[in-house]
């Protein structure tokens, strides 16, 4: 129930008053409440709780944090080259 | 899939655990809440792969598991009138009740239906005016937005046919009541990042400073709980106890204000009761008094039953992370998801389910 996959949004309408959208999931696509995500446009991503977008994603947070676990490792990896590089000097 | 592929990327994931291994010390206990963490760590082998330093116990975030008994017999009970069309999320209908389970009523003849969304079950009450449609209205912060929504859209229709069996819990009140439990074991916290996406994690900010452990906003993905779990490590190796967050592409600070503001105008804070646990104080929400006329205990007046548990199940513990699933002498045995004794065999959240399912 707390799963959530991120769909991307292809269709945005109005629909009882409520703001809704069509969301696609990998080329499965579903009818979703964007009620709570106003900010959200066509071609964003948002994840999918019970029928309601509850988050849209932000791509820069996505990219920054898979940069920065890369960087984190690297940078380790250096940091360990360089004392054992120390060592053998 | 965009979004996701990236975050299971197995040449990261193993990058992520060489990072715990060079960080990690000496022992930690870690408590992932989210039931839907638990089925991901299991179902990726991460448990397995973790340094034997870290010990991962499974936390109460699993919706169905802890929704007590007795709204369950409530559930049964209002199910069972030839008035009435039962919606609910699917998950719940195998979930034991102290006789039978929702599939069971229906197996009777009862009407019992599962719809995706809550607006479904509005949707239901509309086409059906001679009908009275209930919906089962559980689960944490993450399906509250949701569930209120249906009471609104009910309300603004004016239709007189629908109501909601409201059993929601929150998961803050749930973390402060087993880190101030004497027997706690857990030292840093994998918050539950859907429910963040939600609510936000500033009310964990004074929950990691009074109790001076690490709570992080995790994910889902293999990699998002590699992060989590190696900024936990981080934390707690150096002496730090914050609010962090791991989760940072789908979470903010703040959190969803829109959604947190419709659940404030039609839910308020209650004490209640969790499956296994026993009642914890305003754990929970249940409809604000201008909306009282939705609520379905009041409109079919059921009365409190005496619920009846099985003997044999240990979920509380489970839910507590005070035991395992292999802990049980039932698991596996008179207790399996085709015949489950208690909710953690049933949910695609309980842990006891995912130790079956992936055979651990």
């Amino acid at each position: 129930m707390c799963l959530g996959v991120p769909g991307k949004i292809v269709e945005i309408y109005q629909a009882d008053g409520l703001r809704m959208g069509r969301v696609d999931f990998g080329g499965v696509q579903r009818e979703a409440c964007l009620e709570y995500v106003p900010e959200a446009q066509l071609g964003d991503y948002t994840v999918i709780h019970v029928g309601f977008a509850i988050s849209r994603l932000s791509e820069e947070e996505a990219l920054t944090s898979l940069e920065i676990l890369r960087e984190i490792v690297n940078l380790e990896e250096e940091t360990r080259t360089d004392v054992r590089g120390g060592e053998l000097a | 899939m965009k979004y996701v592929s990236e975050f299971r990327d197995p040449v990261l994931v193993e990058r992520g655990l060489e990072g715990i291994r060079r960080t990690i010390t000496r022992p930690w206990v870690l408590m992932e809440i989210c039931g839907g963490q638990t089925h991901a760590i299991v179902r990726s082998g991460l448990d397995q792969l973790l340094p034997p330093e870290i010990e991962l116990v499974h936390g109460p975030g699993c919706p169905v598991c802890v929704t007590p008994l007795e709204q369950i017999d409530k559930a049964l009970a209002i199910a069972s009138r030839p008035e009435v069309i039962f919606t609910s999320y699917g998950d719940m209908l195998r979930v034991p009740g102290s006789g039978k389970d929702l599939f069971g009523v229906r197996a009777a003849g009862g009407d019992v239906r599962v719809v995706y969304s809550p607006l479904d079950a509005v949707r239901l009450a509309e086409d059906h005016p001679d009908r009275q449609v209930v919906f089962f209205a559980i689960g944490f912060e993450t399906t509250a937005p949701a569930n209120a929504m249906s009471v609104l859209q009910a309300h603004a229709k004016g239709l007189k046919n629908f109501s909601v069996l409201v059993s929601h819990v929150r998961v803050p009140p749930a973390i402060r009541a087993i880190l101030g439990s004497p027997t706690n074991r857990v030292q840093g916290f994998l918050a539950a990042g859907h429910v963040c996406a939600v609510m936000g994690y500033w009310e964990y900010l004074s929950i990691a400073e009074s109790f001076r452990t690490p709570v992080v906003v995790t994910g889902f993905e293999p990699l998002d709980i590699v992060q989590g779990i190696l900024a936990t490590v981080r934390q707690l190796e150096k002496g730090r106890h914050f609010a962090e967050n791991a989760y940072s592409r789908v979470v903010t600070e703040e959190g969803n204000r829109p959604a947190q503001g419709i659940i404030q105008r039609v839910f308020k804070e209650i004490d209640r009761k969790w499956r296994g646990i026993g009642t914890i104080p305003m754990s929970g929400w249940g409809l604000a008094d201008e909306f009282e006329a939705f609520d379905a205990e009041r409109r079919f007046q059921v009365e409190d039953i005496a619920p009846n548990e099985s003997p044999l199940c240990i979920a509380g513990q489970i839910l507590q992370g005070m035991k395992r699933p292999h802990d049980c002498s039932a698991f596996g045995g008179a207790c399996t998801p085709e015949h489950p004794l208690g909710a953690t065999m049933v949910s695609s959240e309980g842990a006891c389910a995912a130790y079956y399912r992936y055979g651990q």
